[in-house]
């Protein structure tokens, strides 16, 4: 699909929605209505869930708080619908954020779980603070005005609905595709790999959180003043799992899935209204929660991807233009060869009463590759995660250009110049060749939540886009920078993760196991690669079984055996010694 | 507040704890087995105490159309997969456990209605309709997506429990009602007047988790149980199939959940949906345990009643948001306690 037929598309779908109040009838533009402000809580849902891959039961919660402010404000105080919007913003984000703050260390369903917590304690607030109403409700809240132009009617409203589902839309794809967007899309699969990225896994969580929370206060101010009544109902745990349903229904992962699944859910519960009646007269109320659950329920057994996943897999590929030479992102200063670059003093970690690395002390210079051999439990994966910050140490030191590390989190060693590949690949597996490389690049950028929003990083999203492409051609996977990354085998996934460390502009790179599952012409090429790297003034640290690839590689090598480090020295002597070759072979054959 | 009303709240607490306490061991037992967060046995106690309520006032009770529906769904469901995998065979076997056990026990029930049974009859006919449901439902909702994540299968359980709700509302209408007293007796214990029913709860909930243990520790059912809770793969390796654990497992927690609906029946008023706070209190105290530990989760719940309690005394408005927002510091707390493996969360 091309550029101008997506264009064409998006016109035509503008074009629908502008001209739909002057052709439906008055309930229809209400049922719009509805849907629009249902998509915004969904959307800012689909973004929590399906890209953050934080499971929320909580939405509706924000919604109401965002209600429930603009209905005190305008209501209660008299105060512009426009005060209350702006009240209802500030609320809820706080909210979220103090919220997010508490709970977003939490890890997997204790998150979720926290969700229900909160959700409900808040919804219980709405229905018991007789100030707000209690159980029930506030009414005689005012229509927004625009200058002098009441928003009264069902048409009126509706544009500034959609314009605001619109808006929304746009920006949220812009962010999606720029820095801090990708980062986001990380999330969704572990920490470790974003850490590893010199990206603050927990800040990006509270920013997709409290944007979520956006979303839903937008809802909330809509839903107020486009209902002019509201009650602690549409914000309880019921409607929390409406809008996961709608999020998912729609395809999570999908910003237009939470548009899809809104008017999905909304014109679905309609039609379940108008003949639930006929099949149990009196019954109906509660037969709907009971079909929606099943439908959900059915939903998840059946087809979690989602509508909009599920349709575009129909449409035909969309076109994409590789990245056009830009100019070149700044660069770290690498320090003079042969200057102390990591060293390792007396390290120690244990798992219970398992010591996996036992006083292991060694230095690695500059412009050097060192390799770390060992046989299987050596202790070879324990040094390089605790070397990237992934495990702490339980005694010893560690400092890297001179700086100590032992203490630092992998986010700043990262931040600090080491840039890893890991011995069990990490990659995202649904995103593209050029977007994995491009997180590399998170730490060598700037863009912040509104420039990416906005596009205003076009000139830095561009040098980022065209070093990704560089180190891809580096590595030889230039050829078909679109393709998604869990399509490689596993060999060049591997090598695609060398593409991403060096997309970080590294001073060292750790290589844990880089040449398994290579073929023997793929040895060859990546041996040449790192040859080359060390020419560029890069320093290499490696882990790697393959003895042929090591001992032609490397300059100096390390052995370990048992947790504690038996010898050190170049190739050759290595090869010759009698230690080395009873830890191996198990004794002088 | 002075100590008299202090100790009143304390034992009132306690009881209600001791309650939450028998759902929250089901709870814990369906997670480890399952990993099924079983969010609706909150529901399967109010649905027994409403099934004992119609056995008392001799009206059919509504849980007959639930499990007849659920068995044959179920049945259907079983049948249509046998059939698929091409094992005609198994099917005679299949319709015996998911439709014609759960009918016997609609069966049983109906007939020995006629027959004005004593209360602890009544108690065991409730208890006898309830069990099937929580497998029933294993077999409909949950088997489809077994391997599914922790989370997907909470999101699960949750949509679950709406349904629920809304057949409770439909098979058993919206009137609340309150069972007879258990039994009259009373003491005076240092000048602090105890109901019988208090005691009665707080050694029932003593009893049936003594009972759970020795099951766990000394049947050789108990021991593939917690086989297939450490290890699914390992105890499948072992001959223990994961699916008959969790049917097991179910019909067990539903006995805890059923047992604590009869004891909070004659205390509180239970409606068709009392069973979500009940539930979530529960589950509140299950995850003081880590979802994982049977005395934690004992602990937990006695902890929440307590709280409640006490948070009811002060403002009986908010005692339920108390409630909940003291869950954020506990799963904090928990979090932090606990390793979690990076492998779970990946897509």
């Amino acid at each position: 699909m091309t550029r101008s037929q997506i264009r064409l598309m998006v016109a035509a779908a503008i074009l629908c929605l502008v001209a739909a109040p002057y052709v439906l009838n008055p309930f229809s533009i209400t049922l719009l209505n509805y849907i629009g402000i249902y998509s915004l809580a969904a959307i800012g849902l689909a973004l929590l869930t399906g890209v953050g891959g934080i499971v929320s039961f909580g939405q509706a919660a924000f919604v109401g708080v965002a209600a429930y402010t603009t209905a005190w404000t305008s209501a209660l105080s008299g105060y512009s619908p426009w005060v209350g919007l702006l009240l209802a913003i500030i609320l809820t984000c706080g909210i979220a954020a103090i919220l997010g703050f508490v709970t977003l260390r939490l890890q997997g369903h204790f998150l979720s779980l926290s969700t229900v917590a909160w959700g409900l304690a808040i919804a219980f607030l709405f229905g018991n603070i007789d100030e707000l109403g209690s159980h029930n409700g506030l009414s005689g809240i005012p229509p927004i005005s625009i200058g002098s132009l009441a928003l009264v009617e069902g048409w009126q409203i509706y544009f500034l609905i959609w314009g605001i589902v619109a808006g929304v839309l746009v920006l949220l794809y812009n962010l999606l595709d720029s820095r801090i967007g990708r980062a986001m899309r990380t999330l969704r699969g572990g920490n470790t790999l974003v850490e590893s990225l010199g990206i603050s896994a927990f800040q990006i969580k509270l920013l997709t959180f409290v944007l979520a929370a956006f979303l839903g206060a937008l809802s909330g101010w809509l839903y107020a003043h486009l209902s002019r009544f509201i009650s602690p109902g549409p914000f309880e745990a019921g409607m929390g799992i409406e809008y996961l349903m709608m999020a998912m229904v729609g395809g999570s992962g999908s910003i237009l899935g939470g548009v899809v699944g809104a008017a999905i859910v909304t014109l679905l519960k309609n039609t379940v209204q108008d003949y639930l009646p006929l099949l149990a007269k009196g019954a109906s109320g509660q037969l709907e929660i009971v079909a929606f659950s099943a439908l959900f329920i059915l939903f998840l057994q059946r087809a979690r991807q989602g509508i909009v996943p599920l349709l575009a897999r129909f449409l035909p590929e969309p076109k994409r233009s590789r990245p056009q030479p830009a100019a070149a992102l700044p660069r770290r200063e690498q320090p003079a060869a042969g200057t102390l670059l990591l060293q390792v003093k007396e390290v120690q970690r244990r798992f219970g009463g398992l010591v996996a690395v036992n006083n292991v002390s060694f230095q690695v210079r500059s412009g050097e590759i060192l390799g770390l051999i060992g046989p299987n439990g050596a202790g070879k994966s324990t040094i390089f995660n605790l070397l990237t910050g992934a495990l702490r140490v339980n005694s010893g030191e560690i400092a890297f250009a001179g700086r100590p590390i032992t203490r630092d989190g992998q986010c700043r060693i990262a931040r600090a110049g080491i840039a890893r590949t890991f011995q069990h690949v990490k990659l995202r597996p649904r995103m593209t060749l050029l977007d994995n490389v491009l997180l590399g690049t998170h730490s060598r950028t700037k863009t912040g939540l509104f420039a990416g929003a906005l596009r205003l990083n076009r000139a830095e999203e561009a040098s980022a886009r065209y070093e990704a492409l560089r180190q891809l051609e580096r590595v030889g996977l230039g050829d078909k920078p679109f393709e998604l990354a869990g399509d490689l085998p596993l060999g060049n996934q591997r090598v695609l993760e060398i593409a991403r460390a060096l997309a970080a502009d590294p001073t060292l790179l750790v290589l844990d196991e880089p040449a398994a599952g290579l073929r023997r012409q793929e040895k060859l090429k990546l041996a040449e690669l790192l040859r080359s790297l060390r020419t560029d003034r890069l320093t290499i640290l490696l882990v790697e079984h393959d003895m042929e690839f090591v001992m032609a590689l490397v300059d100096r090598i390390v052995v370990l055996d048992f947790g504690s480090k038996l010898c050190e020295g170049e190739p050759a002597a290595i090869r010759n010694d009698a230690r080395v070759q009873e830890a191996y072979l198990g004794g002088v054959a | 507040m002075t100590m008299d009303i202090a100790t009143i709240l304390g034992i009132d607490g306690i009881a209600t704890g001791a309650i939450y306490a028998l759902v929250a061991i089901g709870t814990v037992l369906i997670f480890t087995v399952t990993r099924v967060i079983f969010i609706p046995f909150g529901d399967i106690a109010a649905f027994t105490a409403l099934t004992l309520a119609a056995l008392e006032t001799k009206r059919v009770p509504g849980t007959f159309g639930l499990v007849i529906v659920l068995a044959c769904l179920a049945c259907l469901m079983e049948v249509v997969s046998l059939v698929r995998g091409g094992a005609l065979r198994e099917t005679p076997r299949a319709a015996f456990f998911y439709l014609a056990l759960p009918l016997m026990a609609v069966g049983i029930v109906w007939v020995a209605m006629r027959y004005d049974p004593p209360m602890a009859v009544r108690i065991v006919l409730a208890l006898l309709l309830i069990m099937p449901i929580s497998p029933l439902l294993d077999r409909i909702v949950f088997r489809p997506v077994a391997d599914a994540s922790v989370l997907l299968l909470l999101t699960v359980s949750v949509a679950l429990h709406f349904a629920l709700v809304g057949l409770g509302l439909l098979f058993f209408g919206p009137e609340g009602v309150r069972t007879e007293p258990l039994t009259a007796f009373s003491m005076e214990i240092a000048g602090i007047h105890v109901s019988g029913q208090t005691i009665l709860i707080v050694v029932a909930a003593m009893v049936f988790s003594g009972l759970l243990f020795l099951f766990f520790d000394f049947t050789l059912t108990g021991k593939a149980l917690r086989a297939t809770a450490i290890n699914r793969t390992g105890a499948r390796l072992m001959g223990i199939r994961p699916a008959r654990s969790g049917t097991i497992a179910y019909l067990l927690g539903s006995l805890m959940a059923g047992v604590s609906g009869i004891l909070i029946a004659p205390v509180n008023t239970i409606f068709y949906d009392s069973g979500f706070l009940i539930g979530l209190k529960a589950f509140v105290g299950a995850i003081v345990g880590g979802m994982t530990s049977y005395p934690g989760a004992a602990l937990g719940s006695l902890g929440v009643g307590i709280l409640e309690s006490f948070a009811s005394f002060q403002s009986g408005a908010f005692k339920d948001v108390i409630v909940f927002s003291l869950l954020i510091p506990i799963l904090l707390w928990r979090s932090l306690a606990s390793e979690h493996s990076e492998e779970e969360v990946e897509e």
